[in-house]
């Protein structure tokens, strides 16, 4: 009752509303429901014929072995992306919230590669990394250890991995930071008095009071790693050497994109839309529970 | 409302301003969208080609755009035909013939454009193995060949001199290749041979050039159900060879499609098999002496080697609920220029993609090019020295560029140790098997 006293003209909430409305409608509710459209049909690339078939689309993806290869190299991706850029950017906003010299210059240092496009970042990692033109590439096969991504499985997942978190790890940091500066001094000094060292101060104090932090920050990274990886997979290894490198987001892309197989790329984008919308809710219901809300 | 009213006046004016600008140009020139694939600087040379057409005459004026590369300009020009919205001509790379030819109402066939609209047009005056590339089963062209190339080797005579072989002598069978690989890596060389374009290197060539086919159905010009026969025992010895020079260090992957290319004119590589539109760039940034050679063979499959197939581009003509008579008209108009010998020879010499006319090429010689450039008479000699036959007049199979991943995906595989040729192969075959099958599913009437 009371909130309605605010808008004494009743179409002005909703006219309010529209805008954000609208924005969902068109940019997500209405690709959605045309993936699902599509994930049922078979389509030639020019969108001339298309016939219902049913999930013929789903069975010939989960059936292909090679996708199930995607899946697991998304799982080790993602996984390895999280952890790596969550761990490094608490680490280096604890270091930068101490008392140093020159604080601000490293934090804004740390921040600066979140201004990057992930292919722009892509291409600084291929003049490093390249065997051919990347300085350390060059520098590795010169020191007589065989570096070549785009012919060993594991150096260019290693790559990737260490490219997509790299970008990660400014966006972490400035939460880390933000959220570690949000902690009561006087309670870290009461536990100084009490005789705590820094790791005990840090693991009893600062961890659990900065858990909503990484909470959020562990749903937006995994989001990240699944989806907004693309740039970064697409200009360092497209996918290969095989499928080494290959994660669910790049064969949505390629299948559909690339290979204008648009049935069996909106069925595998309505099997990643499942595994991100169960992935939130899981989160949310068990992880969430240990979260500090202060 | 008084918002709204300031809104109004804009979008009237806006309106007006583009009726006018659409009665302009239907009074004075018909525009023709032109999308292309190609880089700098082949992007710049082609776009001279169209300035040449729109100053020889005052009716049309083309607008050439730039949309990417191969793969992406198909893409964008499929998306601007869902959306309604296709340009009047599309330059398609070879390996989306199969895919444009059946997008049925989507492409006015080149042969149908030119008879509509009056103009003449010899299909007889395209070199055999470009005709049959882009003709349909009945031998009607479908597309306009433009910029055609085909493989060739590279090598460095330096490094040649500096291992002890012949500079002038280039390998010309696979163990001749194998031996002097061997020789290189003994002088030094770090890389001594490469491949840019694996599949069409390694398999679509070496089929060719062996009479041997690279899928059935005279390799899918004869229908839809197609399957691929690279399983077979001789290419099957052609990736081992490939993977043993590789292991010795004889032989370096370079990487997907094209990424292999910047490895010889930086003297890294002594050897490659690319693409002979990469001779620009070679003579451009080359520091040391080199040849171009035909592609190896190997003797104990065929005596004498067949001609090579060809890559590149060609030009398509796409539909769209708008188009009018005098487009067309103004397409073949295009189309007809781009056809004259002299255009041909121009490009052909200008840039390092074979003529594709028979007239374009003659008239190269009578220029005296090939005396003045050994070598570059290489790729069209290749690619003109025999009669095609079902084997050798190309692909015709849909979706290949997914099948050339997939290849490449396996050979990947393959080099890391991972699995053996007869196994990559079999992969592949498997592999690609299922997206021709996809193929044929979605384009089935």
């Amino acid at each position: 009752m009371q909130r309605r006293v605010i808008f004494d003209n009743r179409a002005l909430p909703y006219l309010l509303l529209a805008p954000q409305v609208a924005v969902t409608l068109v940019f997500f509710i209405w690709p959605a429901a045309q993936a699902l459209w599509q994930s049922v049909h078979l389509q030639d690339a020019f969108g001339l014929r298309s016939q219902f078939v049913g999930f013929e689309n789903f069975a010939a993806v989960l059936s292909d072995p090679n996708y199930l290869q995607t899946v697991e190299t998304t799982i080790v991706f993602s996984v390895s992306v999280t952890v790596l850029s969550l761990a490094s950017a608490l680490g280096l906003a604890v270091l930068a919230d101490s008392k140093i010299r020159a604080a601000a210059a490293y934090k804004t240092l740390l921040i600066w590669p979140y201004a990057l496009a992930p292919a722009v970042a892509a291409v600084l990692w291929m003049f490093i990394f390249n065997p051919d033109i990347g300085i350390l590439g060059r520098a590795l096969n010169d020191l007589g250890y065989a570096w070549d991504y785009r012919l060993n499985d594991g150096q260019a997942l290693t790559m990737v991995i260490l490219a997509a978190s790299w970008k990660q790890v400014s966006y972490n940091f400035i939460f880390f930071l933000a959220g570690l500066q949000a902690i009561p001094r006087s309670v870290l000094e009461a536990a100084s008095i009490d005789g705590a060292g820094a790791v005990r101060r840090f693991w009893t104090i600062t961890f659990p009071l900065l858990s909503p932090t990484t909470f959020f920050l562990l749903v937006v990274d995994v989001v990240y790693a699944f989806f907004e990886t693309f740039g970064t997979i697409h200009a360092l290894t497209h996918g290969g050497p095989g499928k080494a490198t290959e994660t669910l987001i790049f064969r949505v892309y390629q299948d559909g994109v690339v290979n204008h197989d648009l049935g069996g790329s909106s069925a595998q984008s309505v099997i990643l839309m499942v595994i991100v919308i169960a992935l939130t809710a899981i989160q949310f219901r068990f992880v969430e529970r240990k979260v500090h809300y202060s | 409302m008084p918002t709204r009213r300031k809104l109004a006046v804009p979008t009237a004016a806006f309106a007006l301003a583009a009726g006018l600008t659409g009665a302009a140009h239907a009074q004075q020139k018909t525009v023709i969208e032109f999308w292309h694939g190609l880089p700098q600087p082949l992007g710049g040379q082609l776009e001279q080609v169209v300035k040449g057409f729109n100053d020889s005459q005052d009716k049309v004026q083309v607008n050439p755009t730039f949309k990417g590369s191969y793969p992406e300009t198909m893409q964008a020009a499929i998306a601007a035909f869902r959306a309604g919205n296709a340009p009047h001509v599309v330059q398609m790379f070879e390996v989306g013939t199969a895919t444009m030819l059946s997008a049925g109402p989507a492409i006015k066939p080149v042969h149908q454009l030119m008879s509509e609209t009056g103009s003449g047009f010899d299909a007889a005056a395209y070199i055999p193995a470009v005709r049959g590339y882009y003709s349909s089963k009945d031998g009607k062209m479908m597309a306009l060949p433009f910029n055609s190339s085909t493989t060739i080797t590279f090598y460095n005579k330096d490094a040649f001199q500096k291992a002890g072989l012949d500079p002038n002598k280039p390998p010309a069978t696979w163990p001749e290749v194998a031996d002097a690989a061997r020789k290189l890596k003994a002088a030094g060389v770090t890389c001594p041979m490469t491949f840019s374009w694996p599949t069409w290197t390694q398999f679509e060539q070496v089929g060719s050039l062996h009479d041997k086919p690279f899928a059935s159905e005279a390799n899918g010009f004869g229908g839809l159900g197609a399957t691929l026969k690279i399983n077979d025992p001789f290419f099957v010895k052609h990736l081992q060879t490939l993977i043993d020079l590789q292991k010795e260090g004889a032989l370096r992957y370079g990487g997907r499609d094209n990424a292999a290319d910047s490895l010889f004119p930086s003297g890294e590589c002594a050897m490659i098999q690319a693409s002979s539109g990469l001779r620009g760039r070679i003579v451009k940034e080359a520091t040391f002496a080199w040849g171009a050679a035909p592609l190896p063979y190997w003797p104990d499959a065929i005596s004498s080697p067949k001609n090579s197939i060809i890559g590149g581009a060609a030009f398509w003509v796409m539909t769209s609920p708008k188009r009018t008579a005098d487009e067309y008209k103004a397409v073949a108009a295009f189309f007809s220029h781009l056809a004259r010998p002299e255009v041909d020879a121009k490009w052909h010499m200008d840039t390092g993609y074979v003529p594709v006319t028979l007239q374009g090429f003659e008239l190269a010689k009578k220029e005296g090019f090939y005396e003045k450039n050994p070598g570059a008479e290489v790729p069209a000699v290749q690619l003109t020295r025999t009669a095609t036959t079902e084997n050798t007049m190309g692909l015709r199979l849909g979706n290949l560029p997914e099948i050339r991943n997939i290849i490449q995906e396996e050979m990947e595989r393959a080099f890391q140790g991972q699995q053996t040729a007869q196994q990559a192969l079999d992969n592949a075959v498997k592999r690609g098997d299922t997206v021709l099958r996809n193929f044929e599913r979605a384009n089935k009437n």
